[in-house]
């Protein structure tokens, strides 16, 4: 029996949305790469920790990552922002610049060595940002076609007006790109946080058939969308390992 | 959505003309760009010069990943568009509309060259740059490898990681490296003169010589109520 027959049955070339990146066509890795989407404040980071507890007690290694937390850019992004400076094409850039770094290396490493990967969102909230900012979705599906294809995207679907209150327990002020305010929709903070996040939450109901993004009613308890997630997951991990 | 229709200012008329010059290091461009610059103010034309890779808000923070070396063709192509795109929308476009001459030592074919060298998907690095707009003109200073690397060289400057190539395994030897690196760069130059319609400067003129050049093709982009002032003092 040759050595790549044991190795296992779970490498599979990863799968890219448009344009690869030459030097990894030929990539095979073996780990699960699972995304949690939603707006602010819709429990991402405390779902992504309960179940990060859930699948490493399980057996599995778990890798988190997620956007503006890459090495190189992450804290310049936020320093930009917080002086105003930048075009709405310059930041885009410089997300899918900051995105790229993690994925290159930290995700990809983290799927070739057999890692579960839990990504606090992924290019469809920059692609969602992006298309409510007047940027053509097809300048953005082209940007990001060096992304690897997730294998389970969930997109925590928090009704704006609840979402509203859920901002205010966590930080007690309406954070000023969360609202999009740059967008001036309204001079009033509170209705422009609503407006904004109406319209991020329309552009992920057109992507999700493109994109095949499960819509995960977020109006619950935490323990109940949970419970809801770690279902959908255990699920596709026992159905793949009978493949 | 929200501001996209009426605020883009994709309506607003452009006034001015953007003038670029590509080629490599050392092919004389920039020399005479600054030499066309000095033409043009004299005339008392509104000039705005620009540089590839300049812009300060993006280089604080690009400095950092290039020193690292852990930049990949994509991120550095990116970092590259990301720098281009924040001149573009706050430079370049808004002087453009406002009629302004619009210099730019190197544009998007830098990038074409580079990132295709790179092995960066083309029409993946098009598309990014997509927004920018078509050039009045571009002067490709054309001049033979040897020539451009001994202008370069000739100091023994020292060439930094990615200004070599050295990303690229090309050669342990960072002038031999950038040898190839240039090489391969021209080659793309080569393929975009014709496919972009490049106006072609022979690098080997002497100075005075090319700014003449430069001068009267540019004279000519200009409208006549400008240019009948100006002619005859296209002699540098």
């Amino acid at each position: 029996m040759n050595i790549r027959s044991i190795k296992g049955k779970n490498i599979r070339k990863g799968i890219f949305y448009g344009h690869a990146i030459p030097y990894l066509e030929d990539i095979e890795i073996k780990g699960k790469f699972i995304i949690i989407e939603g707006p602010d404040a819709s429990g991402r980071s405390t779902q992504i920790e309960l179940l990060s507890s859930k699948l490493e007690a399980d057996g599995h290694a778990v890798l988190n990552a997620g956007l503006r937390r890459s090495e190189l850019i992450g804290q310049g992004i936020l320093e930009a922002k917080r002086n105003f400076v930048l075009g709405r094409r310059t930041i885009s850039l410089f997300y899918a610049a900051d995105f790229a770094d993690q994925l290159e290396n930290k995700i990809i490493p983290g799927l070739r060595s057999g890692h579960i990967v839990l990504s606090d969102r992924y290019i469809y909230t920059l692609m969602a940002r992006e298309a409510v900012r007047g940027i053509s979705s097809s300048w953005s599906y082209n940007l990001y076609g060096f992304a690897l294809r997730p294998d389970i995207v969930f997109y925590l679907d928090v009704d704006p007006n609840e979402l509203v209150h859920r901002v205010f327990k966590k930080n007690s002020y309406l954070d000023y790109y969360e609202s999009g305010t740059d967008l001036r929709l309204s001079d009033n903070m509170l209705e422009s946080f609503v407006m904004y996040q109406k319209l991020l939450r329309k552009e992920f109901k057109r992507m999700q058939k493109r994109y095949n993004i499960i819509s995960i009613n977020g109006n619950r308890s935490i323990s109940e969308i949970n419970q809801d997630l770690q279902k959908r997951i255990d699920d596709y991990l026992n159905l793949q390992s009978y493949i | 959505m929200a501001y996209s229709k009426k605020n883009t200012g994709k309506n607003i008329p452009i006034k001015g003309k953007l003038i670029v010059v590509e080629g490599i290091d050392g092919s004389g461009k920039s020399t005479q760009l600054r030499l066309l610059e000095k033409w043009l103010i004299a005339q008392n034309m509104p000039v705005f010069f620009t540089e590839w890779n300049s812009s300060e808000t993006v280089k604080q923070i690009t400095k950092k990943g290039k020193k690292s070396g852990r930049l990949t063709p994509i991120t550095f192509s990116l970092l590259h568009a990301t720098d281009f795109a924040d001149r573009y929308e706050r430079n370049i476009l808004p002087l453009l509309h406002a009629g302004y001459i619009v210099l730019a030592d190197r544009y998007v074919y830098t990038a074409y060259a580079r990132d295709f060298v790179r092995g960066c998907n083309p029409n993946w690095v098009k598309k990014i740059y997509e927004f920018a707009m078509k050039p009045e003109i571009v002067f490709y200073f054309k001049v033979p490898i040897d020539i451009a690397v001994d202008r370069i060289l000739s100091g023994r400057p020292k060439l930094k990681y990615y200004e070599a190539g050295m990303d690229l395994n090309l050669s342990n030897d960072p002038y031999e490296s950038y040898r190839i690196f240039q090489s391969r760069i021209i080659a793309q130059y080569e393929s975009l003169s014709l496919s972009e319609n490049f106006t072609i400067v022979d690098g080997t003129m002497e100075i005075e010589e090319s700014q003449r050049f430069l001068r009267s093709a540019v004279l000519k982009l200009l409208p006549l109520s400008i240019t009948k002032n100006i002619r005859g003092s296209t002699r540098p």
